[in-house]
């Protein structure tokens, strides 16, 4: 067995959350070894970028998340096409699938989602794919030829990601959405009948309120030639995207006894039940100050940001994660949509207010104590990151709101005390150092 | 860091800081091609925002801690450690628009035709950004801030 010499930071997951947490780390310090270890191949890219990549608008290059050389620059040793099969936090070492063992000072567990597989048959066959890798990507491209019919289970954002890719590549595709609609996590419904709209227009079938119960082959081979539905039908198609959702990789933490829930349980400091384990990204359960409660906040932004704070505390530094909520832009099939929040309030104790307008749709979500807790924008979204901030940072705005959605609202829309308020905070930090350093928290 | 700071009362709502801004953002040295020439017109990185009699030209704030930055899906927005000054990357940006949700003043603009996200740079380059130059009413002014 290969023993590697200690490293002060070890990082698992080569994505937004272990990036954000690297080049945190060596702000904080400089010269603390850092090694970065992932079973991906590739240096660190924008997992969204998926789709572009395969609808050949975007090269691998182009999908590096950070310049080549970043982590000669900032002196990060990456263990790249190596999988953790083993976390010990009693002699803190991990063991890695060729055998090497790692011991480190502080650990980070960014190791995002793996697919959601429901239980049918006839997933094993050729010509069925899942969707979060550029691996993935890479094998989706190597199979279609234009012409061919594809069955995307699921409409959430990365069925829709994948379908607007194939059609690009000239693949007819029917998505299939168990629930009533489409998007339905991210936008309300009436965006959702929006974004229905737009996709059927390019010549993609929505079905919805219906799942796959099978994969079928043609008889003798394993290479797909239609789905069944739970309700019988079969529809002919030469490939399936399963996009139901992801689930946290947390088999690590778990079997090291590390507290799980859906995710990894953390604090504010991104801290898990071991005091040198940190956790974030998808795999992890962050506070969400909608919900008033830790949750899995599975996107982008949040991974990074959740990165970042972990990293300050894993260099000493002590820092607050102020909470996140999530939050998407949707800009597939030229649609202009951002989100955040609930989107659909789950009880009557919840405002709703909205406005359409001719080329846009405006609605805030407001809690009884006057915080917002939930926003669409769709069309006119420049401004939309206004109302988000106020969302953010809990600003109660009972006396104002329907500024907010009104045609021309503006920055000056807002009181003049709080916009000249917030313009101060560009110049500060967004979270809070002090506080912590001073009740010695850490 | 240096920023862009505004003396509102002074500021008349002209628009020239607009104007020169787009000037300088596009690939003509002429105003009038610039303005005629060009198949999209350039779009203006501030913008000024109205509530009269109050006129108040509006950029990056060139924020300490950037939500754009740390929202960005692609790596197309960083900040220069050196300078604090925040850039996007076209080449980059893929006009996912996570920035523009993530911006808590509303200034990045959606370049709608090319897909790409649009801020202000303090225009790299030049001594002082042209939005300052130019202000009839020296209602901008480039100033070093104390962190
Ligand atoms: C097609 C698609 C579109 C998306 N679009 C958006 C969008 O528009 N906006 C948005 O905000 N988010 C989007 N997301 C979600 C976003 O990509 C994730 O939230 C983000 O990647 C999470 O980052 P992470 O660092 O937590 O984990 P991940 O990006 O999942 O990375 C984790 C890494 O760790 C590695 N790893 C895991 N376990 C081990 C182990 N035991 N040993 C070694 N390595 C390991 C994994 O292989 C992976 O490389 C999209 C995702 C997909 C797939």
């Amino acid at each position: 067995m290969t023993h590697l010499p200690k490293v002060k930071y070890l990082i698992i997951g080569n994505s937004a959350g272990g990036i954000g947490a690297a080049e945190t780390i060596r702000c904080a310090d400089k010269d603390g070894s850092i090694a970065i270890v992932s079973d991906e191949l590739y240096p660190a890219y924008s997992r969204p970028l998926i789709s572009e990549y395969l609808a050949e608008k975007c090269s691998l290059g182009k999908m590096l998340f950070r310049p080549l050389g970043f982590y000669e620059a900032l002196n990060i040793n990456t263990i790249l096409g190596k999988k953790v099969i083993r976390l010990d936090t009693k002699i803190k070492a991990v063991q890695l699938d060729d055998g090497t063992e790692i011991s480190w000072g502080k650990l980070l567990l960014a190791t995002g989602g793996i697919p959601t597989i429901p239980k049918v048959d006839g997933l094993n066959n050729t010509g069925v794919f899942t969707f979060t890798t550029i691996n993935d990507a890479k094998e989706i491209d190597q199979f279609i030829k234009k012409g061919h019919r594809a069955v995307v289970i699921g409409g959430g954002l990365i069925g829709v990601s994948v379908t607007e890719a194939l059609v690009k590549r000239g693949v007819k595709v029917t998505i299939v959405e168990m629930k009533d609609r489409i998007l339905n996590t991210i936008l309300d419904e009436e965006l959702s009948a929006m974004a229905t709209e737009t996709i059927i227009k390019h010549d993609v079938r929505v079905i919805t309120k219906h799942t796959l119960a099978e994969v079928n082959c043609l008889f003798g081979t394993d290479s797909v030639h239609a789905v069944t539905l739970d309700d019988s039908r079969g529809i002919p198609c030469e490939l399936v995207v399963i996009a139901i959702g992801v689930r946290p990789r947390t088999e690590l933490a778990s079997n090291a006894g590390i507290k799980v829930n859906r995710g990894i349980e953390i604090d504010c400091f991104m801290r898990t039940s071991h005091p040198d384990v940190y956790a974030c990204g998808d795999v992890a359960e962050p506070y969400d100050f909608v919900y008033g409660e830790n949750r899995l906040s599975p996107i982008w932004p949040n991974a990074y940001l959740g990165g970042r704070i972990a990293g300050f505390n894993m260099a000493g530094e002590a820092t607050e994660y102020q909470g996140s909520t999530t939050m998407n832009s949707l800009k597939y099939f030229e649609m202009a949509i951002t989100s955040a929040g609930v989107v659909t309030p789950p009880d009557d104790s919840y405002e709703v207010l909205s406005r359409k307008y001719d080329h846009s749709y405006k609605k805030i979500i407001l809690k009884k104590n006057g915080l917002l807790a939930g926003m669409v924008f769709a069309g006119d979204i420049e401004k939309s990151g206004i109302v988000f901030g106020l969302m953010r940072d809990r600003v109660n705005v009972l006396d104002f709101k329907q500024a907010l959605i009104a045609e021309n609202f503006g920055f000056l829309s807002l009181p003049e005390e709080l916009w000249r308020q917030r313009l101060k905070t560009a110049f500060y930090p967004q979270f809070s150092k002090r506080r912590l350093v001073k009740t010695g928290v850490l | 860091m240096k920023r862009v700071l505004v003396n509102e009362p002074v500021c008349m709502g002209c628009h020239l800081c607009e104007v020169y801004c787009q000037l300088q953002h596009s690939k003509h040295e002429d105003m009038v091609k610039a303005f005629k020439r060009e198949p999209s017109r350039p779009i203006a990185r501030l913008r000024i925002e109205e509530k009269e009699p109050l006129f108040f030209p509006l950029g990056c704030q060139q924020c300490e801690e950037p939500y754009c930055v740390n929202a960005c899906l692609t790596g197309a927005i960083t900040k220069n450690s050196d300078t604090g000054v925040i850039t996007t990357d076209e080449e980059k940006c893929i006009g996912c628009w996570t920035c523009i949700l993530a911006c808590p003043f509303g200034i990045i603009r959606q370049d709608l035709l090319r897909h790409k996200s649009i801020k202000c740079d303090l225009c790299q380059g030049l001594e002082t950004p042209t939005c300052v130059a130019n202000c009839p009413n020296e209602a901008l002014t480039y100033t070093t801030i104390e962190d």
